[in-house]
């Protein structure tokens, strides 16, 4: 128990301390005049999240974006983790795993930062597609920007787990499959995508909630739209309004606590 | 058993998306050598002085200075905190255990500014005023687990008969420690360690509201994209992020055969 008391201590005094604070803090308002932080309970920074088309706008299109890019990821994420776990050698296996996992931790800013490269107007793409005599593509700073450059970030996040959870797919069942008549992409279909289903939501609980979480992608890569990060931070760093900023970063925590009921029932905790 | 066709649609698929996953990755060291000041591609000529002019630029060697000590303080923290973790966890079954486990969790499974936001103001809340202490005190909460994953999965792969034996052969409690327990981890406590001083180099989120008027390098890149300013010293420095960042997983995964990177990573 002494092993634990140090960084039990350290996770209850900051950290529990500081998550219990900021839901305190959410139902506090502050005075428009001096700025301060006024400690009296009331709702009204829930109602104007609520009732605000604003911020009504901002949530569905945090949301709207967080599930394109899931379902873009599992969609790309599969046949490449049914070909690592499935079809190919031991020693590819391992590089290819190797492989994903150097994305994933290659620093984030860098991944973001090659994007505005590539898409920019005189960047990688519109060179690439005008030297092979096709029209520019055009899309830097655009919602397509975004749409992209979420996918790219979060992919190794969704492969991993998919991947995981195909191994223990046993290979016997896919020779039974096969015996029994069925072909390969029926095979990966009828066999392979329920028993792995475990594996791609446990992968979409990080692509859905980090993308419920970043505000630096919008601003670096978006044509200006805010998301709910943004308005978390501009609630913070240029208004100071530290309750408001907590009332709406409450609003993914919401989100994904519904998010994470649902995985459970689909067995995805067991596959993290 | 897949028909042919498959196999080798199954082939360029992977071809692709690995070339989707590398291409961002390898572009921007070629653009730190770009001689150009317009960051535009294809370069027209390589050269080496955007290297030298940014590693004289004072505000570059004192970011890097300030991310080195943060790193290194963050990750003797992670270090001894995350092993000790691991150690109650492994070695106890207590009411309570779970929610443990899951609440060290927790800053990486909440999306970073929920993390960097409640921190912040509970610095604010205690007056406690933002500083390279209070930078520290963010990352080493998201890195403890880092630690605390790798060593607790070696520990569940190691038999528990070894301390018995050590046990049995009069070894005191600091005996096994010392010379079982620790040989058996320290691969685990090398490749916890480094990954710990990656993501701390890396982290952005839980920095630009845990940091005062300092600048770590990633809240320096992010200023300086966000501005347009020196972008061929920003070339530079992020390649050099990349480098800083990929050498630890590489050597983590060597060391504990690709499993102890392969577990969560922060998205913060």
């Amino acid at each position: 128990m002494l092993l634990l008391g140090l960084p039990l201590a350290w996770f209850l005094l900051i950290y529990l301390a500081s998550l219990v604070l900021l839901l305190v803090t959410a139902f506090w308002t502050i005075d428009s005049f001096t700025t301060q932080i006024v400690q009296s309970w009331d709702l009204s920074n829930f109602q104007l999240i609520l009732t605000d088309p604003t911020y009504r706008t901002i949530i569905g299109r945090t949301v709207w974006m967080a599930t394109r890019v899931t379902v873009i990821d599992a969609a790309i994420a599969f046949p490449f983790a049914y070909y690592m776990a499935k079809v190919a050698s031991r020693r590819t296996q391992t590089l290819l795993f190797a492989a994903v996992l150097l994305p994933l931790w290659a620093s984030y800013l860098a991944r973001l930062y090659s994007w505005i490269l590539i898409l920019n107007h005189s960047g990688v793409l519109n060179w690439s597609l005008t030297s092979v005599g096709l029209p520019p593509a055009n899309i830097g700073y655009s919602e397509t920007a975004m749409l992209i450059v979420f996918c790219y970030i979060w992919l190794p996040f969704m492969i991993i787990p998919t991947y995981a959870a195909m191994e223990r797919v046993p290979d016997s069942l896919l020779e039974a499959a096969r015996d029994l008549g069925a072909r390969g992409w029926r095979t990966a279909l009828d066999v392979v995508l329920p028993l792995a289903l475990p594996g791609v939501v446990a992968g979409s609980i990080f692509t859905f909630s980090l993308t419920l979480g970043d505000y630096i992608t919008p601003i670096l890569i978006g044509p200006g739209t805010s998301f709910i990060g943004n308005v978390v931070y501009t609630s913070i760093g240029i208004a100071n309004n530290v309750p408001f900023a907590a009332a709406l970063s409450i609003v993914p925590v919401v989100i994904m606590a519904v998010y994470l009921v649902i995985a459970r029932r689909l067995g995805a905790f067991e596959a993290l | 058993m897949e028909g042919l066709w498959t196999r080798i649609a199954l082939r360029v698929w992977v071809v692709l998306v690995l070339l989707f996953l590398f291409i961002p990755i390898a572009i921007i060291p070629i653009f730190a050598l770009n001689a150009s000041k317009v960051q535009a591609w294809p370069p027209t000529s390589l050269t080496f002085s955007w290297i030298n002019l940014t590693l004289s630029d004072p505000d570059v060697v004192s970011a890097i200075g300030l991310s080195v000590r943060v790193a290194l303080v963050t990750t003797a923290a992670a270090l001894v905190l995350g092993s000790l973790a691991a150690f109650a966890i492994h070695r106890t079954n207590f009411f309570g255990k779970d929610a443990i486990s899951f609440l060290l969790v927790l800053p990486l499974a909440l999306p970073g500014i929920i993390t960097a936001i409640a921190l912040r103001s509970s610095f604010t809340f205690a007056n406690i005023e933002l500083s390279i202490w209070t930078i520290i005190i963010g990352h080493t909460t998201f890195c403890i687990v880092v630690v605390y994953n790798n060593v607790l999965a070696r520990l569940r792969r190691t038999q528990g008969s070894l301390f018995e034996a050590a046990a049995d052969l009069g070894a005191s409690g600091f005996q096994t420690f010392r010379d079982i327990t620790v040989p058996l981890i320290s691969t685990a406590l090398v490749a916890g360690a480094m990954l710990a001083f990656a993501l701390s180099f890396d982290e952005v989120i839980v920095t630009t509201f845990t940091a005062g008027a300092q600048n770590t390098v990633p809240i320096w890149i992010l200023a300086h994209l966000r501005s347009g300013q020196r972008l061929p010293e920003v070339n530079v420095v992020v390649s050099l992020v990349i480098l800083v960042t990929i050498i630890p997983v590489v050597a983590a995964a060597r060391l504990t055969g690709g499993s102890g990177a392969a577990r969560v990573r922060a998205g913060r």
